[in-house]
């Protein structure tokens, strides 16, 4: 894809598509998961064409999601690290939130918020898979006692409950945080965008004259050091 | 799997309602397995697949008297047999009918998400509605005698519909009809207490001081009842459980947490919308720009 001569590379290519995977089927998992969390969103099993289907989709979906959300982190575990200034960040989050600018400490590619919300769901996403395995009923219920199973039924519910209310920070910072939703559809971000939000990572690439997404790699130690 | 009035239902699963409830005058059903007369014939097993067309696939034998070794989508009641060494030495073989006990508190229909896929008639009877059933296997989870089976062929549920067609009709199930012993009998809960109490004294009279009732009040009672020569050790019937309840398991995940992860999820949706009049989208402003370009100009000149 070709970025407009000026902007910044906030995500690739494979980096956006990766990602639309993920979205595409965390939000159908929500839909079908809900529909058999809570009686009042039963309806929602219409969607995929009943109940029956709806039952036989949501792990098949949720096979798609551990493999494609294992894409995200081997593409961005490194720029996910937390570091000491993380807890800086952290403390001024009373003015991030007001979208106050000044006394907040510069972020890097990721700031402390994102990053806590790539750990809980690099946390949350195998917990699903793996407590959902044990209830997948039609290959796998004979594998697990019935009582092991209504211990994964109630963890698998735990952590869907918790990343259904990860995933509601993460869009809404996506639709706060304007230009983050065109990042992560197009690619890129305009240079004010990249220093009023990531300064530290803005600053980075023009040490090295990178166009994003990372510093050029041969002055990227040089940055460092 | 017959369906009566809908008028009848009591309980309806994964429904947030209350169901018909006018009708209030129904007679309480029980069937009574009286262990202690029971000689193993498997006529019931027999008249089961019978009156309920199944036609269980034909197994390899095991060892054991159990014919079928288990109970299945197509095997809703089934002779379970235990040779049992009581405490003075003797041999006691004791032959349990298992099958649905039709739960006064249904722990299936508590862990049911398809709306009307359980149902439990006024009379008692809890049934499965296989038009509705998702093949979830929630069922499973929330039954705490082991007893429904989902079919790997159709994706559906299974068990023992105490004949709910022919009760509905004034008849008795087919298991009933079948008996030739008296073992099993039908009729009104509180008749089929009464009776089972002179059975019990009678048996006390004969030297099983701990016959008694099967009727287990962790699940509000149960609409199957057994007499045991042995009620203080359900165990030893094959595995009957000593005091059946939903498991907490269930109870969490199907109560609590329910209400409070919509309520937290809506919270979370409302306060995202709270922040969005209130504060407002984070813009990128035309000075950011003018730093932004500044600093790559400068870059680009040294």
């Amino acid at each position: 894809m070709k970025y407009p001569k000026a902007n910044i590379v906030r995500y690739p290519t494979v980096t956006r598509v990766n990602h639309w995977i993920t979205a595409g089927c965390f939000v159908l998992l929500v839909l079908s998961g809900l529909a058999m969390f809570h009686p009042m969103l039963f309806f929602l099993t219409e969607l995929f064409g009943g109940g029956q289907w709806a039952r036989a989709a949501h792990p098949w979906i949720g096979t798609i999601l551990l493999l494609s959300y294992g894409g995200m982190i081997v593409q961005f575990w490194r720029d996910e690290l937390f570091t000491w200034d993380d807890l800086q960040w952290s403390k001024s989050i009373a003015k991030v939130i007001v979208n106050e600018e000044e006394g907040v400490p510069e972020a890097p590619r990721f700031n402390a918020g994102q990053k806590l919300v790539f750990w809980a769901m690099a946390f949350l996403v195998p917990a699903l898979f793996f407590s959902g395995l044990l209830i997948w009923e039609v290959y796998f219920s004979s594998y697990t006692t019935i009582e092991q199973q209504r211990y994964a039924m109630l963890i698998h519910s735990l952590c869907a409950i918790a990343a259904i209310l990860v995933w509601i920070t993460h869009v809404y910072s996506g639709i706060w945080i304007r230009g983050s939703v065109s990042a992560m559809m197009h690619g890129h971000v305009t240079p004010g965008w990249a220093f009023r939000h990531h300064r530290k990572w803005f600053r980075s690439l023009v040490a090295t004259g990178s166009r994003g997404p990372v510093p050029n790699p041969t002055s990227r130690t040089e940055h460092k050091s | 799997m017959a369906d009566l009035q809908t008028q009848n239902y009591i309980r309806r699963s994964a429904t947030t309602l209350t169901p018909p409830s006018v009708r209030n005058h129904e007679q309480e059903v029980a069937k009574l397995i009286d262990v202690t007369r029971c000689i193993g014939c498997k006529a019931c097993q027999s008249a089961c697949m019978e009156w309920n067309n199944l036609r269980p696939e034909v197994g390899h034998f095991e060892g054991a008297y159990e014919n079928p070794g288990d109970l299945a989508p197509s095997v809703w009641t089934l002779m379970r047999f235990e040779e049992y060494e009581n405490d003075v030495g003797n041999l006691e073989w004791l032959i349990r009918k298992d099958g649905c006990m039709h739960c006064e508190d249904p722990g299936c229909l508590k862990a049911c998400p398809a709306p009307g896929a359980i149902v439990q008639y006024a009379n008692g009877i809890v049934d499965f509605m296989s038009d509705a059933c998702i093949g979830c296997g929630y069922c499973l989870k929330g039954c705490p005698f082991d007893i429904p089976r989902i079919n790997p062929v159709d994706h559906k549920s299974y068990k023992c519909t105490l004949c709910s067609d022919r009760v509905g009709v004034g008849l008795e199930p087919a298991c009933v009809k079948a008996c030739p012993t008296g073992a099993i009998m039908f009729g009104s809960k509180s008749d089929m207490k009464d009776w089972a109490g002179e059975r019990i004294e009678d048996l006390k009279s004969r030297g099983f001081e701990n016959a008694g009732l099967y009727d287990p009040p962790g699940v509000g009672g149960t609409h199957v009842m057994y007499v045991l020569h042995h009620a203080d050790k359900p165990g030893i019937y094959s595995g009957l459980p000593e005091n059946p309840t939903i498991s907490k398991l269930v109870q969490f995940w199907k109560g609590l947490i329910k209400p409070i992860a919509i309520a937290g999820i809506a919270f979370a949706a409302v306060t995202a919308f709270v922040h969005w009049i209130t504060v407002g989208p984070n813009d990128v402003e035309q000075n950011d720009e003018d730093e932004a370009d500044r600093l790559l100009k400068k870059a680009e000149g040294s």
